[in-house]
């Protein structure tokens, strides 16, 4: 079963990522915030990275951009959760090492989709 | 799949409204011109997370409005746009705005409101001095022009390191054999040799031909989405000769080497659209409490190491028990020492729970003073003192009324205008002061300022023509100042819109007593007043006093006891309508027995063998007449109407330490039924007050 | 959205605790007569113990215990069912039932002379009360049941130990007056 981190400082959104994640069958673990996702995901290995942007401590950029320089993340999909739809934070995330983006608002069968499709 | 998003609306309005208190204490540390960027950031993440939880859980009107403001605060995070003090009066009312909104969203009522168009449009009108404003629909309705063909023919060229940033072509690949049927052929020429190999790297290229009737360019456009930036790209609608236009584009002699694969075959996941729903987690989501206290992990740990602790002396006691021999009482008794302590921890660890800083409340009161400064033409400075005391949740809740009435009171009343502090060699901008700090099982609350100060005069004035004081009679400042919590008391000479709402300090102080508190007054004229109000940290538990009537203990709270005496040599006078009442010092007071008024025995009283326990409610005072005083204790408040009823004079009942139950006396009921004894009284003559059931 | 389908599951389990529409009687004894409360609704069955009395209580109302830290009141039913008072002994017994009302349930503890038997009754076994005119509340009970020697008077505790009814029941019933501050 793939392990997902959910990584969002809204416990609304993050609940909903992670009980729908969960119900599709994935193993989540949730973090509040960049600095408490990087220790989960040295932790213990995640398959696939799902992260809000705007976060408290640590956004949701530098935390791909810290995970990605880790040996075991460098081919780990990472998916930014974004409001923006303009090319602004799109271009930063991906410059960071961000596999690719959910606009927000998504909804539960989007985020399903979405993560299986980089989990192959 | 359907997921019940409602099951996650509770937790969204509970940090919104958590977000608009940062927003909103934020709002007030911004000064025009200057803005930090760390407390821009933070008014920008409440809004923006504001935002993107409202159009997740489809609160559309919410989603709308936060956006308009997330726009602008955006503008001021980079420094591209000026934070105005309009700009700050209006993001204030968009806090009070959105949390109504949040409360009618809570309720099931719809968030649209004409406040929130209002603001909307302000907003658009400050944006609309340059064209920032984007519609986030745009970039996606780009994709859905471009007619549909036969099939599509896709050149995909990545960059060499796509793989090493999560995005494998191969899934690609699947994704694309989903929309139709896929030809792939892979181009090996940019391959290195075997040395020179990276093996993170990615040094192929692709040519495809998806056949297909419906499928848009905006699909595969799609697949691509997030490489299309670094890769090469190039789709174009299937035609007989595109096959040669491509040959000539990586050059026909390589076609050789390519590799040829049929990717169509691969499944389709069923399960992404109808994963099994999972029953149990939806049902226990869905069951959250809507009154709900936060916690702090660490009053959990304590109470865990508590219980902890009383595991283990309980396991002790029981091993003492199982075979006891008289030998083991010194043990017996160290266990059941433990056993007090232990209950005693975790009693304290309970309430502990329930404590909450008092900063809650003390919150609101910036946003308030700025308000009513300007509404007023005041300046003020209000300085806050212990925001981190504790005090139990019910408390909390109930104190915010009567101490926002008494800010405003300091607003309104105390501190003078501008000029008039100038004249009077004040600073122009006066101090009101919040402060709280515990002292022993209380917690004291001052609401100071340096204004004005009461004006005796004024208020014996007052008193005199509302005929709650005779003319000339002679009163202790404190005295006077009493006077203001008497009912229809206000000294204002114009009632204002900001405190005279018919609300009056004898509200205040009921509200008080109604926790168990007092109130107390102090003020120099000219030079300022203090306001001090002690309330008791919890209303689960009491200090009591316990007092013997017949063969029955009652509790009386100790708060209100003011002092007991003797009855031994204390004459007792006749009031007209049968009143009892006694002289202590200067006043007369009605005198209550309890052993009649709880019917407790028939027998005369002995009078000089009784206790008179003077005591004080809403500013009123009766004796009470008891056969004795008992010890003082901390008890515990249980609920009488739980499996009875209410019953007139008494406020609940507690359990004394050989676990019989005491009730507890409620003094203010104990004045009113006393007046109402006396009517009774005079109806029935001379008799004494009927005797209650069980001696008939 | 499942809402509906755990009711009925609810109801549907409550049928199943009386078998084939047969419940569980506690009877116990006073003047002679047999009563009986269904037992779903027996908490405990305690002996007599010096209660709290209430002020201007009815008599009937014998005062409050402490149950483990609730406070319960305890009513004496011989008074309810105008019967003589006796004096409570060590052999007095007190059956705390849990009674509901408008606003909830509530705990109520009454003293009764002894505690006798559980019967088993279906419908069939149950007769209506018999009309003993206006002059008499028969209201509390439930139904007439025949045990194998005797009757069983079956009490509707829901009605029995509501203290509003049970006051005007004792009004009419005796002129035990209740104090002039109750309210």
């Amino acid at each position: 079963m793939s392990i997902v981190l959910a990584v969002d400082d809204s416990a609304s959104m993050r609940q909903m990522v992670s009980f729908t994640l969960q119900t599709a069958g994935f193993d989540v673990i949730e973090a509040v915030d960049g600095v408490d996702a990087l220790e989960k995901a040295k932790g213990q290995e995640v398959d696939v990275v799902v992260s809000d942007v705007n976060m408290p401590n640590m956004d949701g950029i530098t935390l791909i951009a810290e995970l990605r320089a880790l040996p075991q993340y460098k081919f780990t999909p990472m998916l930014m959760l974004t409001t923006e739809s303009g090319g602004e934070k799109k271009s930063q995330g991906k410059a960071a090492g961000a596999t690719g983006w959910i606009i927000k608002p998504f909804n539960p069968e989007q985020l399903v989709k979405t993560v299986k499709k980089v989990l192959g | 799949m359907s997921i019940d998003m409602e099951q996650f609306h509770q937790v969204f309005f509970e940090e919104s409204l958590e977000g608009l208190d940062v927003m909103e204490s934020s709002l007030m540390e911004l000064q025009e011109g200057k803005a930090d960027p760390e407390v821009v950031n933070s008014i920008f993440r409440a809004a923006h997370s504001i935002k993107g939880g409202s159009a997740t859980f489809g609160f559309s009107a919410v989603a709308e409005f936060t956006h308009v403001l997330e726009t602008l605060l955006d503008e001021v995070r980079e420094e591209t746009r000026e934070i105005t003090s309009e700009m700050i009066d209006l993001l204030l009312q968009s806090v009070d705005c959105l949390r109504d909104q949040m409360s009618s969203l809570e309720q099931g009522e719809s968030a649209d409101s004409e406040r929130s168009h209002n603001l909307k449009n302000s907003f658009l009108r400050i944006l609309e001095s340059d064209d920032r404003i984007e519609s986030s629909s745009a970039s996606i309705a780009l994709h859905k022009e471009a007619g549909l063909t036969e099939g599509w023919s896709i050149f995909f060229k990545p960059e060499i390191e796509i793989v090493q940033s999560g995005n494998e072509p191969l899934r690609m690949f699947r994704e694309l054999s989903q929309l139709g049927r896929l030809k792939t052929t892979a181009h090996l020429d940019a391959l290195p040799t075997f040395t020179a190999l990276e093996p993170e790297n990615c040094y192929l290229c692709w040519e495809m031909e998806l056949y297909g009737k419906d499928i848009s360019e905006a699909q595969i456009k799609e697949v691509f989405e997030w490489v299309e930036d670094e890769s090469e790209i190039r789709i174009k609608p299937l035609t007989p000769n595109t096959d040669s236009n491509l040959k000539d584009n990586v050059g026909s002699e390589q076609l050789s080497n390519s590799i040829n694969s049929e990717l169509n075959t691969i499944p389709t996941e069923e399960g992404v659209n109808s994963p099994e729903k999972n029953e149990a987690k939806s049902a226990s989501f869905s069951k959250r409490e809507s009154a709900s206290i936060r916690v702090g992990i660490d009053k959990v740990d304590e109470l865990i190491n508590t219980v902890g602790e009383l595991v283990i002396t309980q396991s002790m006691l029981s091993a003492v028990g199982q075979d006891f021999q008289i030998g083991q009482l010194a043990r017996l008794q160290e266990g059941l020492n433990q056993l007090a302590q232990n209950t005693r921890e975790l009693q304290e660890s309970v309430m502990r729970i329930r404590m909450l800083p008092i900063s809650f409340s003390f919150n609101r009161y910036p946003r308030m003073i700025r308000d009513l400064s300007k509404q007023l033409d005041k300046k003020v400075e209000l300085i806050m003192v212990g925001e981190q005391t504790e005090l139990d949740k019910t408390v909390l809740e109930k104190i915010g009324d009567p101490l926002t009435h008494l800010v405003r009171n300091s607003m309104d009343h105390g501190i003078e205008s501008p000029e008039e502090r100038l004249q009077s060699g004040k600073p122009e901008t006066g101090i009101i002061t919040l402060k709280a700090s515990h002292q022993g099982g209380n917690i004291v609350i001052e609401i100071s300022d340096d204004g004005k100060g009461l004006d005796r005069e004024k208020i014996l004035e007052k008193a005199v023509e509302k005929g709650l004081q005779e003319p000339g009679d002679t009163l202790t400042d404190e005295q006077v100042y009493q006077l203001i919590f008497s009912p229809g008391f206000s000294t204002a000479d114009t009632v204002s819109d900001v405190s005279g709402r018919g609300v009056g300090m004898d509200v205040v102080r009921r509200n008080i007593q109604e926790l168990g508190g007092s109130i107390s007054i102090r003020s120099i004229h000219r030079t300022g007043s203090t306001i001090t109000i002690r309330l008791p940290l919890t209303l689960a538990i009491l200090d009591g006093q316990l007092a013997q009537v017949g063969d029955q203990i009652f509790v009386f709270p100790l708060v209100s006891i003011i002092e007991s005496l003797e009855m031994r040599g204390v004459e007792v006078s006749k009031a007209a309508g049968g009143c009892d009442l006694i002289k202590l010092r200067e006043d007369y007071i009605p005198v209550v027995y309890l052993a009649e008024v709880f019917g407790i025995s028939d027998q005369p009283v002995l009078l000089d063998e009784s206790l008179l326990v003077v005591v004080e409610s809403n500013n009123e005072k009766i004796g009470v007449v008891i056969d004795d005083l008992l010890s003082q204790q901390q008890i515990v408040i249980k609920s009488l109407e739980e499996n009875y009823k209410k019953v007139e004079g008494i406020s609940g009942a507690t359990i004394l330490g050989d676990g019989r139950v005491a009730l507890i006396t409620d003094i203010g009921e104990l004045i009113r039924l006393s007046g109402a004894m006396h009517i009774n009284k005079m109806e029935a003559g001379n008799v004494m007050f009927p005797a209650g059931p069980q001696a008939a | 959205m499942n809402t509906g389908e755990h009711v009925d599951n609810e109801a549907n389990g409550l049928l199943q605790q009386g078998e084939h529409g047969v419940d569980q009687y506690l009877t116990f004894v006073m003047e002679d007569d047999e009563y009986g409360v269904d037992i779903l609704c027996v908490q405990e069955i305690r002996g007599w113990e010096d209660t709290t009395p209430i002020p201007n209580a009815p008599s009937f109302v014998k005062g409050v215990i402490n149950l483990r830290g609730t406070i319960v009141p305890i009513i004496d039913i011989r008074q309810c069912f105008n019967m003589q008072e006796t004096n409570y002994g060590p052999l007095t017994v007190v059956i705390v039932l849990r009674a509901n009302h408008e606003a909830g349930s509530r705990t109520i503890g009454i003293v009764v002379d002894a505690v006798s038997d559980v019967h088993s009754f279906s419908e069939s076994d149950m007769h209506n009360p018999p009309s003993l005119g206006d002059a008499v509340n028969t209201s509390y009970i439930k139904g007439l049941a025949q045990a194998s020697t005797n009757m069983v008077i079956l009490l509707d505790i829901d009605k029995a130990l509501n203290f509003d009814e049970l006051q005007g029941f004792i009004d009419v019933q005796s002129k035990a007056v209740a104090a002039p501050m109750s309210s």
